[in-house]
C-alpha cells in the first residue's frame, strides 16, 4: 500500500475542507461564540511575583451593580496540571502566587467592562517573599521554595544517564571539543488571544467551548477539578487561530469559565488580552546547554556527553516531558555510540514553560549542529560531508535506545546542498556574506501519552449514510495545519469518493471518539492510521455488496470519484451510493470505528517515554545570509529547506507547515526572546516582542523528500514542527560563514554581533548544576528488533 | 453607560445600532452587528489582525471610532463575497493554502483588495509593502503572496476578456 | 479585550472652538486627530480624558498644497502626505518620513500633525495599568521615580516622531491656534525639556498647519532605525538635508537625530563643522563623530542603549553619505 502512486486524492494539492469558511470569515472561533444571556468574566492577576495570598476579600467586587459571581481559589481546591507528576496549578491561586500574572480571583458580570471594573475592588493581602528570576538564581537560593516538590530547593527535576561508557569513549578519541550554548526562552504568539465559554444547562451537564489543542486533556482536568463524571462534561475544541503548542495545556480560565457558569446558571465567556496570552505562555524554556564530544581524526564520533540547564518558570507544565526532550533526539540523526545525558529544570517565578514547535528540541538541536561546524573546523572537515557521512542506517536503535525507522537525512542534506550551491559557495561569498547548513529530526507523535494508559491515542469513527454523505467523527483539533482534511481525504481516498461528500466532526468529547490532540505532530499519523482502518472496515461491506451485484471478485475493484468498478472492465460499475444502499439494505446501518496505538518502544530506561516515536521526520536547511559589520544588523536572504516528509497526503499543506516552521525558525534565531526586568515581563505586546512581518521573510526553496515509511498512513510522517529545527543552527554557522565570528546564543541581535567583532562578546556559561547521580543504562539485548518493521495494528 | 445612535454603511447595508461612544469599530461590528468576521489580536494597533476597510482605506477597527466613520463605506470579510461567489482573493487564498488558521485571512484580504483597487499589477515587493502591518504566525506569507499574484493573474486576464 | 475608558466626545468645526473646548475642560479634555497614538495609550490609560475633542470637523484640515511652499494640514493622514506627487518630488524627506511611520493601515488614519506631536514613549510607561501598578509607576505617570534612569529629576522617555527631525531640517513652522488666538512656531521650538513636557505649546493650543519652506536645491533625506521594517517606532532616526554648491562643498546642511532624546536632538556643531567643507568620506566621519554625541539613549526603547548610541553615529554618517551621492554601506537589497 505504500508503494502505490495512482491515488485520486492522497498527494494532490486539494483545497482543505474548511478553506472556504476560513476566507468567508465564517470560522467559528472561541471568541465568537455567542449564548443567550451570556455573561463575561475578567480575572484579577498577581502583582508580585512571589508572595503568600494572606486573604482575598470579593464583597466589595461583589457588589457592584452587573456583578453577577465572584470566584476565589479556595472555591477550587483541587490542583491540577497536564501532567500527572506535576499537577501543582490551581484554577485560581489558593495560598501562593508564583509569577506576575499568576490568577488570583474572577468576576462574571453583565459585560466585560463591569467585571474589569470589580477588578479593582478585590482586596488582596500578600505576604511578599524574595523572588527567583534566574536559574543561577534558583540554584542559588534553594529557599524559599516556589513549590513544595521536586527533589530540593527550587529544583524541579533532574536526570543523569550514561549510555555506553562516555569516559571509555572520551578516552579513545583523538580529538575531544567542548561548547556551550544558550537559547532564550520565546513564545508562540498565535494571533489568536485563548478565550473560552463556560456553559452550565439546567440538565446538570457543562459544556466548554474553548480555543485549545487538547480538549480531551482539559476534559480530565475539569472532571478532576469540577468534581463531576467526565460523561457530564462537554469540551468543543473551536479552530484555534494559531497553537504551536500555547494551547495545550489545561488553563485557569477553562476552569474558571466553567464554575462561574455553575454559579450563575448562566454561560460565562472569559477572553484574554494579549498581555495576558503573555502570562499563560507555556512556550520554550530558556536553556543553558554544554556539550562535549570525543572524535576520531577522521570525524567518527567516539562519545558524547550532553548537559541543560531549562529554566521552568511557576509550574511544571510539560517541563518534565521538556527536560527529556532537551537529551532525547541528539543521538537519532548521526552515529554516536557512547552517550551521556544530564539535565536539570528549575522553577523561576516567571511565567510557567511548556511545549513550543519542536518542545524541548530546537535548543538541543542548535547547540549540537554549531557545536558539529566547530568540530569540523577543528579537524578540516567538510561540515556537509560530515553529517551526510555520519547519517544513521534505517533500523538502527541509538545508544538511548531510541528506534529509527526510515531517515530521509542524507537525502535532504544532499538535495538542500545541492539546491543551494552550499559547496561552492561556503568560504567564498565575500566580505559579509555567508552560508551555512544543519540537519534535525523530530517525532512523528508521542511514543506515549500524557497520562499512564494501554488505550489507543487516536480513535475514529465513521458513519455512511444511504443518501452517499459520509460524517468522520475524531477527537483531533484544527489548529491551522488541516487535521480535518487530512481525514477527509485519507477516508475519500478509501471510500472512493470525494473530500467534499464529508463532514468532518472533530474535537468534541461527547461526539467523538478520543484523540489526545494535536501536539507532538501526532495528527496526521496517528489519526491517519485510524481513520485508515475506520475507512476500510467501513468499506468491506460496501464493496462486497458492490461485488455481488457486479458479479466480479472483490479485490479486482476499484473506487474514485464516486463511483466503483471492475479493474478488468471499467464499464461494469456502480456508483458508491448504488452500493451503499445495496450495503445497508443486506447488513442494516454501516459504520465502524478505527483506533491507533503506536508500537511499544524497544527502550527499557527510566524515562524513556520521552523520545519514543512511530518514526522521526528528518529535516536539512541551508541559509544564505548577509551581514553589516558596522551594525551587526543580520538579514536572512535565501533559505533551502529539504523535509522527509515520508509522503505528502497533500503537498500545499505539508509546504505551508514547512514555510511556516521556517518563518517561525527565523524569528526565533533573529528576534524573539523574553525579557523580564524587575520582576516581570518586559515586553508583553505584540509591538515589542518581535515576529517578523512581511518585510523580512526571505523568498524560501522547499523541497519535499519521500521516504514513505510504514509507520504512517500512505507513508506519511509529520511536518508541522521538524523544519523549524534545522533553521536556528543553519543561521549561526552562516553567520560564522559571513564574519567569522561565533554567537553561541539565540537570539543573534545586532548587539551581539558587533561585540563579536570587537572581541567583547563573552559567550554564556553554565550555571553551576548539580547533577544527581548517573544512571548506567545497560545496553539493550541484541535479540531486539533492528529492522524497518510494519507498525500498523 | 450613555449611548449613542450610530449609523454606518457596513458592507453595502445601513445599518443603525445603539452603543457607547468609546465602543470601538471592532467591538461594535463584532458585538452589536453580529459581524465576527473582524477578529481582534491585540486591540492596540500592532498586529493587524483588526483591519477593515473604512472608505476603501485598510484601517485598524480596534483603534477607529463609529463615530468618526459615519458617512463613508465600511467594508468586512463578509463584504467580500457578491451574492455567495467568493472574491478572487477568497478563491486563490482558498486554493493555494494561504489561510492555515485563517484567524489572520480577514485582514490579508482587506488590505490586498485595496491594493488590487488601485495597483492590479502589483510588484511581490508591492505586495509585501502593503501587507507589512499584518502579522501572520502561520504561514511565513509566502502563500499569501502567491495568493494575490494568482488573484492579480485571474483578475487581469477576466478584465481582459471583459473588454 | 483592552478597550477604552468612557468619554464624551466632541467634534467641533473650528480650530478656535476645539481651542475654548479644552481650555474650558482643562486637563479632563485631550484633542484627537487620527487616535492611532492616542487610543492605545487610553486603552493602557495613560491617559482617561473624560471629554475627547475630535479635530476632523476641522473645515480643510487635511489639504495639503503647494505653491512655493508646502502647507500641510495637520489632519492629512501620513498615506496622503507619503504619497504625494509635489510633496515625494519636492520635499523628498518628508513624504519618506511619514511613509515610514508605524504601518500601511495605521498610516491611513494617523496625520502629520499627530505624528509630530506623538506622545514619548518608554518600555516602562507604555504599558498596561496592571503591569504598571506590578512594576511600580513611573515618574510621567501616577509615580514619583524615572524607572529608566532612577537618580533623575526629570523623565527621560523617548521623542518617537519619525517626522519632526525632517521638519526640522527642512525649517519647518506651525501655526497654533489656542484661546489666546493664533501664532506660528518653528518646528524646532515645538518640543520641551523633558519627557512629560514634551510639547512646548499651550494646552489649549491647536496644531492646524504645517508649512515647509521651498527647498529647491537642497538634498535630503530621513534614516529610521527599528528592528522591523514595518510597525515599529523608531529607536534612532537621522534627518539630514543640505545644500551643495560645486565639488560638493556644503553651503549649508542641518542634522537632527529622533528617538535619542526626549525631543529631537539638532547637531548644530557638526552643521558648523561641515559648512563650507567638501562634503566627502572624511569630512561625513568627523561630522558624525560631533553629531551623535548628545544622543543619550536609555533602556526606554528596543535594543541595547549601547548600541543605539553607536548606531547614531553609524547612521548620521550614512545620511550624509546619501546626501553625497555615496554607497551608504547598508546591505544591498536581497536579489
Amino acid at each position: 500500500m505504500a508503494e502505490r502512486d495512482d491515488f485520486d486524492i492522497i498527494g494532490k494539492p486539494l483545497v482543505k475542507v474548511d478553506a472556504a469558511a476560513k476566507v468567508a470569515g465564517t470560522t467559528v472561533f472561541a471568541d465568537d461564540v455567542v449564548l443567550p444571556r451570556m455573561l463575561f468574566a475578567r480575572m484579577l492577576r498577581s502583582p508580585h511575583p512571589h508572595a503568600r495570598i494572606l486573604s482575598v476579600d470579593v464583597s466589595r467586587a461583589a457588589a457592584l451593580p452587573g456583578v453577577v459571581a465572584t470566584l476565589v481559589g479556595r472555591e477550587l481546591p483541587i490542583p491540577f496540571g497536564i501532567l500527572p507528576v506535576s499537577q501543582d496549578e490551581h484554577a485560581l491561586a489558593l495560598d501562593k502566587v508564583r509569577f506576575v500574572g499568576d490568577p488570583v480571583a474572577a468576576v462574571a458580570a453583565l459585560d466585560e467592562e463591569t467585571a474589569e471594573e470589580a477588578l479593582k475592588l478585590i482586596d488582596v493581602d500578600y505576604e511578599v517573599l524574595p523572588p527567583v528570576m534566574s536559574v543561577e538564581d534558583a540554584l542559588a537560593r534553594p529557599a524559599p521554595r516556589i513549590h513544595e516538590y521536586g527533589p530540593h530547593g527550587n529544583v524541579h527535576k533532574e536526570v543523569s544517564f550514561d549510555f555506553g561508557d562516555v569516559a571509555q569513549g572520551f578516552a579513545e578519541a583523538d580529538h575531544v571539543r567542548e561548547d556551550t550554548f544558550f537559547f532564550e526562552g520565546n513564545t508562540h504568539l498565535p494571533m489568536e488571544q485563548h478565550a473560552a465559554v463556560g456553559s452550565f444547562g439546567p440538565d446538570g451537564k457543562v459544556t466548554l467551548w474553548s480555543a485549545t489543542q487538547t480538549p480531551h486533556y482539559v476534559h480530565r482536568a475539569l472532571a478532576k477539578v469540577l468534581e463531576m463524571p467526565s460523561s457530564h462534561i462537554r469540551v468543543i475544541a473551536c479552530p484555534n487561530g494559531g497553537g504551536f503548542g500555547g494551547k495545550s495545556d489545561p488553563f485557569g480560565h477553562e476552569i474558571v469559565a466553567c464554575k462561574l457558569s455553575m454559579k450563575t446558571g448562566r454561560p460565562v465567556k472569559i477572553t484574554l488580552t494579549r498581555e495576558e496570552v503573555f502570562y499563560c505562555h507555556r512556550g520554550r524554556h530558556p536553556v543553558a546547554m554544554w556539550i562535549k564530544t570525543g572524535l576520531k581524526r577522521d570525524g567518527t564520533i567516539t562519545a558524547m556527553h550532553f548537559r541543560s540547564a531549562l529554566d521552568g518558570g511557576a509550574y511544571g507544565s510539560y517541563g518534565v516531558a521538556s527536560l527529556y526532550y532537551t537529551g532525547a533526539l541528539q543521538t537519532v540523526t548521526y552515529r554516536i555510540p557512547r552517550y551521556k545525558f544530564e539535565g536539570a529544570r528549575v522553577f523561576t517565578n516567571k511565567p510557567p514553560c511548556g511545549p513550543k514547535r519542536g518542545h524541548g528540541t530546537p535548543q538541543p538541536r542548535y547547540a549540537l549542529e554549531c557545536h558539529i561546524d566547530k568540530f569540523c573546523h577543528d579537524l578540516g572537515l567538510d561540515p556537509a560531508r560530515w553529517r551526510i557521512e555520519n547519517t544513521l542506517a534505517p533500523g538502527t536503535i541509538t545508544a538511548n535506545q531510541m528506534q529509527v525507522r526510515t531517515i530521509g537525512l542524507k537525502e535532504c542534506l544532499e538535495k538542500v546542498v545541492a539546491a543551494s550551491g552550499y559547496g561552492d559557495k561556503r568560504g567564498r561569498l565575500g566580505p559579509g556574506r555567508g552560508i551555512g547548513l544543519a540537519g534535525s529530526a523530530y517525532i512523528s507523535g508521542a511514543g506515549l501519552p500524557i497520562y499512564w494508559n494501554a488505550m489507543p491515542h487516536s480513535g475514529v469513527q465513521i458513519k455512511v449514510d444511504r443518501g452517499g454523505g459520509v460524517a468522520v467523527f475524531c477527537g483531533s483539533t484544527d489548529i491551522g495545519q488541516g487535521s480535518d482534511s487530512i481525514l477527509a481525504y485519507i477516508v475519500a481516498e478509501e471510500l472512493g469518493i470525494r473530500p467534499e461528500d464529508i463532514r468532518v466532526v472533530t474535537a468534541d468529547t461527547d461526539l467523538t471518539p478520543v484523540d489526545l490532540g494535536s501536539y507532538s505532530s501526532r495528527v496526521t499519523l496517528m489519526t491517519g492510521n485510524a481513520a485508515l482502518q475506520a475507512a476500510r472496515r467501513v468499506r468491506a461491506p460496501i464493496f462486497e455488496a458492490a461485488a455481488r451485484k457486479l458479479d466480479v471478485p472483490v479485490d479486482r475493484l476499484r473506487a474514485g470519484s464516486r463511483r466503483i468498478w471492475d479493474a478488468a472492465d471499467p464499464g461494469k460499475a456502480l456508483t458508491f451510493v448504488e452500493a451503499v444502499v445495496l450495503a445497508e439494505s443486506e447488513v442494516g446501518t454501516l459504520g465502524a470505528v478505527g483506533s491507533y496505538k503506536p508500537p511499544k518502544s524497544v527502550a527499557k530506561w527510566k524515562g524513556a517515554g520521552v523520545g519514543p516515536t512511530p518514526t522521526y521526520s528528518y529535516s536539512a536547511c541551508a541559509v544564505e545570509l548577509s551581514a553589516d559589520r558596522e551594525t551587526g544588523i543580520v538579514r536572512v536572504d535565501r533559505v533551502w529547506i529539504a523535509h522527509d516528509v515520508g509522503r505528502s497526503i497533500n503537498p500545499l499543506l505539508v509546504l505551508g507547515q514547512v514555510e511556516g516552521s521556517v518563518y517561525m525558525g527565523l524569528g526565533e534565531v533573529l528576534m524573539e526572546e523574553q525579557v523580564f526586568r524587575k520582576g516581570l515581563h518586559k515586553i508583553p505586546s505584540m509591538l515589542e516582542y518581535k515576529s517578523p512581518t512581511t518585510l523580512e521573510m526571505p523568498p524560501v526553496e522547499s523541497i519535499l523528500v519521500e521516504t514513505l515509511d510504514p509507520a504512517g498512513p500512505y507513508g506519511a510522517k509529520e511536518c508541522g514542527q521538524g523544519p523549524l529545527l534545522p533553521v536556528i543552527p543553519a543561521v549561526a554557522n552562516a553567520l560564522f560563514d559571513a564574519l567569522g565570528v561565533r554567537i553561541d546564543e539565540v537570539p543573534i541581535t545586532p548587539e551581539k554581533v558587533v561585540a563579536a567583532l570587537e572581541g567583547r562578546y563573552r559567550g554564556p556559561r553554565m550555571p553551576d548544576v548539580r547533577y544527581p547521580e548517573t544512571v548506567a543504562v545497560p545496553p539493550l539485548e541484541p535479540a531486539a528488533p533492528a529492522t524497518v518493521q510494519e507498525t500498523r495494528r | 453607560m450613555d449611548k449613542i445612535r450610530i449609523r454606518l454603511k457596513v458592507n453595502g447595508e445601513e445599518r443603525e445600532v445603539l452603543a457607547p461612544v468609546h465602543h470601538t469599530l471592532l467591538e461594535v461590528l463584532r458585538e452589536e452587528m453580529g459581524l465576527t468576521g473582524t477578529k481582534h489580536g491585540c486591540e492596540l494597533g500592532e498586529c493587524g489582525t483588526c483591519t477593515v476597510l473604512v472608505g476603501g482605506r485598510p484601517v485598524l477597527s480596534c483603534l477607529a471610532l463609529p463615530v468618526e466613520c459615519e458617512g463613508r463605506e465600511v467594508t468586512t470579510v463578509e463584504g467580500l463575497a457578491r451574492d455567495g461567489v467568493l472574491h478572487p482573493l477568497q478563491q486563490a487564498f482558498a486554493e493555494l493554502g494561504a489561510a492555515q488558521c485563517g484567524y489572520c485571512t480577514p485582514g490579508f484580504l482587506l488590505v490586498a483588495d485595496e491594493l488590487l483597487r488601485h495597483n492590479p499589477r502589483p510588484t511581490r515587493a508591492q505586495i509585501a509593502e502593503a501587507l507589512a502591518g499584518n502579522l501572520c504566525r502561520c504561514t511565513g506569507y509566502l502563500k499569501i503572496f502567491e495568493a494575490v499574484e494568482l488573484a492579480v493573474s485571474r483578475m487581469g486576464a477576466a478584465a481582459g476578456a471583459a473588454v | 479585550m483592552m478597550r477604552l475608558p468612557p468619554f464624551r466626545y466632541l467634534a467641533p468645526r473650528s480650530a478656535a472652538e476645539a481651542a475654548r473646548i479644552l481650555a474650558d475642560n482643562g486637563p479632563e479634555a485631550m484633542a484627537v486627530a487620527g487616535g492611532t497614538d492616542l487610543y492605545p495609550n487610553m486603552k493602557r490609560r495613560q491617559f482617561t480624558p473624560a471629554v475627547l475633542v475630535s479635530l476632523r470637523g476641522l473645515p480643510d484640515a487635511a489639504r495639503i498644497s503647494a505653491n512655493g511652499g508646502l502647507t500641510l494640514g495637520a489632519m492629512a493622514t501620513l498615506t496622503d502626505v507619503a504619497q504625494h506627487p509635489a510633496v515625494s518630488l519636492r520635499w523628498p524627506s518628508v513624504a519618506r518620513s511619514a511613509g515610514l511611520v508605524s504601518s500601511p493601515p495605521l498610516r491611513n488614519a494617523g496625520t502629520i500633525g499627530g505624528n509630530l506631536c506623538v506622545d514619548t514613549r518608554c518600555n516602562y510607561y507604555n504599558q498596561s495599568e496592571f503591569w504598571r501598578a506590578s512594576i511600580g509607576y513611573c515618574m510621567k505617570k501616577d509615580g514619583d521615580i524615572c524607572l529608566v534612569a532612577p537618580g533623575s529629576k526629570v523623565c527621560w522617555a523617548l521623542s518617537s516622531s519619525d517626522t519632526a527631525p525632517v521638519m526640522m531640517t527642512l525649517g519647518a513652522e506651525v501655526t497654533l491656534v489656542g484661546t489666546g488666538g493664533e501664532r506660528r512656531i518653528r518646528v524646532a521650538d515645538l518640543y520641551g525639556p523633558d519627557g512629560i513636557q514634551y510639547l512646548a505649546k499651550k494646552p489649549d493650543e491647536i496644531l492646524t498647519e504645517i508649512h515647509v519652506p521651498d527647498r529647491a536645491g537642497w538634498s535630503m533625506t530621513y534614516r529610521k532605525l527599528r528592528r522591523r521594517g514595518s510597525i515599529d517606532f523608531p529607536i534612532l532616526g537621522v534627518a539630514a538635508a543640505a545644500r551643495l554648491g560645486a565639488g560638493r562643498v556644503v553651503e549649508d546642511v542641518r542634522i537632527v537625530l529622533g528617538a535619542v532624546h526626549t525631543s529631537p536632538v539638532p547637531a548644530p556643531d557638526a552643521e558648523a563643522f561641515l559648512r563650507g567643507k567638501v562634503l566627502d568620506a572624511e569630512t561625513i566621519e568627523m561630522a558624525a563623530g560631533i553629531a551623535y554625541k548628545p544622543a543619550k539613549p536609555l533602556d526606554n526603547a528596543d535594543l541595547s542603549y549601547a548600541w543605539r548610541k553607536r548606531m547614531a553615529r553609524i547612521e548620521v554618517a550614512r545620511a550624509l553619505r546619501e546626501l553625497a551621492g555615496l554607497p551608504t554601506g547598508d546591505l544591498p537589497p536581497i536579489l
